[in-house]
């Protein structure tokens, strides 16, 4: 087998990690993102605390401390739920700090817009500020996605095996100088798959500049 | 209470691996924030071969993970002749990885400078590197500021990576001890502490920092 179809046979796995840490953060930053922003002190730092805990410690010590360090009863994290969780979590924390940004950067006058027409809180939650809030925050979510991708390359350290874990053990078997094409390879294969998403996120942003600024 | 009397006990090895974490991110950023200015004044080169090599290196060094990085260097070089100590390897991948964000960063600040600052200098008659270092940098890099200690945070971060080349920083110290005692919750959780103990509020000053700089501009 040669070095290529080697790394490739690890893609299906590492697009799998990336977008299920995906949802799971998009949807779970949501509540985080309203705790960030509450009126409430108390709720606002703890969402804060656990915010920056999450994100101050790297991502490889979370995704150790599900596969190894989580046993509840007979229940243990495979390499693969570990490695979703881990990052899903992490995807929520920097998820909700990208909208609570979104949110902020809302013109105060929408919302009190909203209020002078009578409009009910939840209407002007996601009738007004959300759909204005995702339009700033659109090219922030998508660099995060390309950042989301490469960190899936960490679930390798606990054995999931994708396209890194793919290539160390094509590297391993392989001493001689071709041992070195899976890293290159690899390496490549990151950079293209990031290619599109970069582009949209140029994209959005171009557009989003018209729709806020023009 | 139990837990307290095992960190206890823990907490010197831990913080052997910690002082090596330190070091291989203070070296990568040494290097890598130099190497970034360097980077970001090809990067806006005239010279189509100085740009394009400027550009191929930035990519590589944001774009493929840090850990394919760390195992081309620890690895791949090997298998052509070229090898490194684990802890070398590190910091060459880590410091390329540094370079490439802090570019980035650094030709955004540089990019901000007026124009008309360009212009006074060479109405002054002033010479490149006088403009450069003189003029431009100085005012370019203060806006630039709280990238780069992002960016620093971020390094940080990374050196746990080099937990996956038993580079015996942090988290390999952590490894080490819990395999012994299999107390990996335990070993685990002092391990993101002394992480977060250090990032958490290494990004709190560096929201300050933000903030103020908002504020002036």
């Amino acid at each position: 087998m040669d070095a290529f179809s080697a790394v490739l046979q690890g893609l299906p796995m590492t697009l799998l990690l990336t977008v299920s840490a995906f949802v799971i953060g998009i949807v779970g930053a949501v509540p985080l993102a309203v705790g960030l922003s509450s009126p409430n002190a108390v709720l606002r730092l703890v969402c804060r605390l656990f915010v920056d805990l999450v994100r101050g410690v790297p991502i490889i010590v979370w995704l150790f401390l599900l596969k190894f360090g989580i046993q509840i009863g007979t229940f243990k994290f495979n390499p693969v739920g570990a490695a979703i969780v881990g990052l899903g979590v992490v995807s929520i924390a920097y998820l909700a700090e990208i909208y609570r940004g979104g949110l902020e950067s809302v013109p105060r006058g929408q919302n009190e817009a909203a209020d002078a027409l009578g409009l009910a809180r939840s209407t002007t939650f996601y009738r007004v500020l959300v759909p204005q809030a995702f339009r700033i925050v659109s090219p922030s979510i998508a660099t995060y996605l390309t950042g989301l991708l490469k960190d899936s390359s960490i679930a390798s350290t606990i054995i999931v095996a994708e396209m890194v874990f793919q290539s160390q053990s094509f590297a391993r078997q392989h001493p001689t100088v071709e041992g070195i094409l899976p890293y290159v390879l690899v390496g490549i294969l990151y950079i293209v798959l990031s290619l599109p998403v970069a582009y949209l996120s140029r994209s959005l942003d171009a557009r989003m500049r018209k729709a806020v600024y023009a | 209470m139990n837990w307290l009397i095992e960190w206890a006990a823990y907490l010197p090895q831990l913080m052997s691996g910690l002082g090596v974490s330190l070091m291989i991110a203070g070296v990568s950023i040494l290097a890598g924030y130099p190497l970034g200015l360097v980077l970001s004044v090809m990067v806006g080169a005239k010279n189509l071969a100085v740009r394009t090599l400027g550009l191929a290196v930035v990519e590589i060094g944001r774009g493929a993970p840090a850990l394919v990085i760390l195992y081309l260097f620890y690895y791949g070089l090997p298998k052509f002749g070229i090898a490194f100590e684990s802890i070398t390897a590190a910091c060459l991948a880590l410091s390329w990885n540094a370079a490439a964000y802090s570019s980035e960063i650094m030709r955004a600040g540089l990019q901000s400078v007026a124009r008309g600052q360009h212009e006074a200098s060479a109405a002054l008659g002033l010479s490149w590197s006088h403009t450069f270092f003189r003029v431009i940098m100085p005012q370019g890099m203060r806006s630039a500021i709280p990238g780069l200690m992002g960016v620093a945070i971020q390094m940080f971060q990374g050196t746990s990576l080099a937990y996956a080349i038993a580079v015996p920083e942090l988290m390999k110290s952590a490894y080490n001890i819990g395999s012994q005692d299999f107390n990996y919750l335990q070993i685990f959780t002092l391990a993101g502490i002394c992480y977060a103990a250090i990032s958490m509020p290494a990004t709190w000053i560096t929201v300050y920092f933000e903030k103020r700089m908002a504020r002036h501009a």
